[in-house]
């Protein structure tokens, strides 16, 4: 299936990427040829094969349900770009 | 010899002798880092005053007569995506720049545990996506080989200063063959542990279901021990796995005699490098001397493999690197107007573009209406894959094949075309898709330039690749060859010695 330029910017809008016009040309043609390469896959009849989400046979691990200290709440504001108050500030998200 | 060649091992019993001090050593690397890093530029950056003092409370424990730890007083680098707390972490990206580690890795603070020295922060592809280490908002890392040409990627940073001997070991990660890629291009070890071995908390996430962390080396003794040391189960990592260590180190000396070696015939393919066919073929050769026995084993789906993996890896790390919007951490487009605009504005200056690309397509294959054609048929694939070695292992107890198609190629050769560049890894991804332990382990030159040889094992079934990996070692020497730069020196400190004497 090729990758048009309204795919690209659709999945852009998706991935919360603002692209130039230079990028939305050269990921148009990149993306069409990587999409067209992968589609190698479909040579392989697959009908019966169970998909692998992950290579161990793990099901639900679960450790104790004790309370161990957390990192807390001033160092994790600390790390956001702007804070304020004991709280990470963003721009207004409510009229 | 000099402080800066010594391995982990031999530092560590120098170190526990007092034939020199961590702080003499530690100088060392950081005065040998100083002059390679004109060209080389492995580090992002160096704890130096951070490393002298570390040095100086190893150097302490170790005169106290207290039990030294295993790593007491050894320096060692780290990939600029595993974090050390109290120290910055950028993954190379802007996106996280002014960020700061708030915790360290469970593989970090183990090594801290056997009182390593933490001497930087080394270079890689940002956020792990490439296999050149091009991709670095700080510039290349170079191939201490060969200045022009690459030093493999992502953890080129952490290859190429332990090429350069400017630390004896280093940590990578491998997602889709970068550690071993690296560690073939540079001429060292280097180890994808199974996945599941090795805790990934604290290690930035880029494709959840295959990122392992390793260590790089000059030794598989090394290599060895830094497994045993990093590896185990961690309860903060719900996938890091309860299964026995691979054994301390001394038990990887069984040799190779009556090893069924198993060699795919889909790795040695039309287009290779004949250089590179040749030293892995002769490495091969050499190990049937030692007593192994090789079979020819066949992996049918391998030329499948780079495809399933530029689904899953890119669907995974969509979903993974969705978290840098602005919001907790790092970088903010300055003037972000509302919510909306701040995430595309922050991500569009943030990320690179191969990043960017990768977002892309993982977001493309998730959206509505593809899911089915590309995640799931990946998916389908994967299991494909995985059964090639299950089957392949019937026949023989370990996998030896190349790592590379070719040896490292030169800077910006491929940069133009990521299809070209995704292929570099055509024979390191497989191992990751099935989750199975891989060693890159130093095997001859093409063309003056490094060759790797790849030995794969069953999952969990590092000793295997050890006992084989140190047999053939201890009977070659290309583990010890030295990089020009670094042999120019060599010979001017044996002239200057002369001199003295």
């Amino acid at each position: 299936m090729p990758v048009t330029r309204k795919d690209v910017e659709h999945v852009a809008r998706l991935a919360r990427l603002a692209l130039s016009e230079d990028e939305k040309e050269r990921f148009t043609a990149q993306l069409g040829a990587i999409v067209g390469y992968v589609e190698k896959l479909n040579e392989l009849d697959t009908e019966k094969v169970e998909p692998t989400a992950h290579i161990l046979p793990l099901r639900n691990v679960t450790r104790p349900d004790t309370a161990r200290p957390p990192m807390g709440r001033e160092a994790v504001v600390k790390l956001a770009p702007k804070s304020g108050g004991g709280f990470i500030r963003v721009p207004q998200v409510i009229e | 010899m000099e402080l800066t060649d010594l391995t982990v091992t031999e530092a560590a019993a120098a170190l526990r002798r007092g034939e020199c001090s961590s702080r003499e050593l530690v100088s060392a690397c950081l005065a040998r880092a100083r002059e390679a890093e004109k060209t080389v530029r492995a580090f992002v950056e160096l704890f130096e005053d951070e490393a002298l003092a570390e040095a100086d409370a190893a150097d302490r424990r170790l005169r106290s007569g207290a039990a030294a730890g295993r790593l007491d007083g050894v320096p060692i680098g780290i990939k600029d995506n595993i974090c050390a707390a109290g120290r910055p972490l950028s993954c190379a990206s802007r996106i996280l720049s002014g960020f700061t580690a708030p915790y360290s890795a469970t593989a970090v603070e183990r090594l801290r545990a056997e009182g390593a020295v933490l001497m930087g922060r080394l270079n890689m592809d940002e956020f792990a996506m490439g296999s050149s280490t091009e991709n670095s908002c700080y510039g290349p890392t170079r191939n201490p080989w060969d200045t022009a040409r690459v030093p493999g990627g992502s953890s080129g940073g952490s290859a190429a200063a332990v090429a350069a001997r400017e630390v004896p070991a280093a940590l990578g990660s491998d997602t889709g063959g970068s550690i071993r890629q690296p560690a073939a291009f540079c001429g060292v070890a280097g180890l994808k542990p199974t996945y599941g071995r090795v805790s990934r908390y604290g290690l930035v996430a880029f494709a959840s279901s295959l990122d392992q962390i390793g260590p790089l080396a000059r030794s598989v003794g090394d290599i060895a021990l830094l497994l045993d040391i990093m590896g185990g189960r961690d309860p903060l990592d719900s996938t890091s796995a309860a299964e026995p260590a691979a054994g301390p180190p001394a038990a990887s000396g069984g040799g190779v005699k009556g090893m069924r070696l198993g060699v795919p015939r889909e790795y040695f393919i039309g287009g290779m490098d004949a250089g590179v066919r040749g030293a892995v073929e002769a490495a091969i050769g050499r190990m049937r001397e030692l007593g192994a026995e090789p079979v020819e084993v066949s992996l049918p789906h391998t030329e499948y493999a780079v495809a399933a993996f530029y689904i899953i890896a890119t669907a995974e790390a969509s979903s993974n690197l969705a978290r840098y919007d602005g919001v907790q951490y790092g970088y903010r487009a300055p003037s972000p107007g509302d919510l909306l605009n701040m995430y595309e504005r922050t991500k569009s200056d943030g990320f690179g573009d191969e990043v960017k690309r990768r977002v892309m397509l993982g977001t493309y294959v998730l959206s509505s209406g593809y899911y089915d054609a590309y995640y799931l048929k990946a998916q389908k694939v994967r299991t494909l894959l995985s059964g090639d070695f299950k089957r392949a292992f019937e026949a023989c107890d370990l996998i030896a094949a190349p790592v590379t198609p070719s040896a490292a190629f030169g800077i910006g050769e491929k940069t133009s075309d990521p299809i070209q560049m995704y292929l570099s890894d055509i024979f390191t991804i497989p191992a990751s898709l099935a989750g199975v332990p891989a060693i890159s382990i130093p095997c001859g030159f093409s063309g003056g330039l490094p060759v790797g040889l790849q030995l794969i094992g069953k999952q969990f079934d590092e000793a295997a690749i050890f006992r084989a990996a140190r047999a053939y070692e201890t009977a070659t020497e290309w583990h010890k060859a030295r990089p020009p730069s670094d042999r120019a020196r060599g010979e001017k400190a044996a002239v200057d010695s002369k001199r003295g004497a």
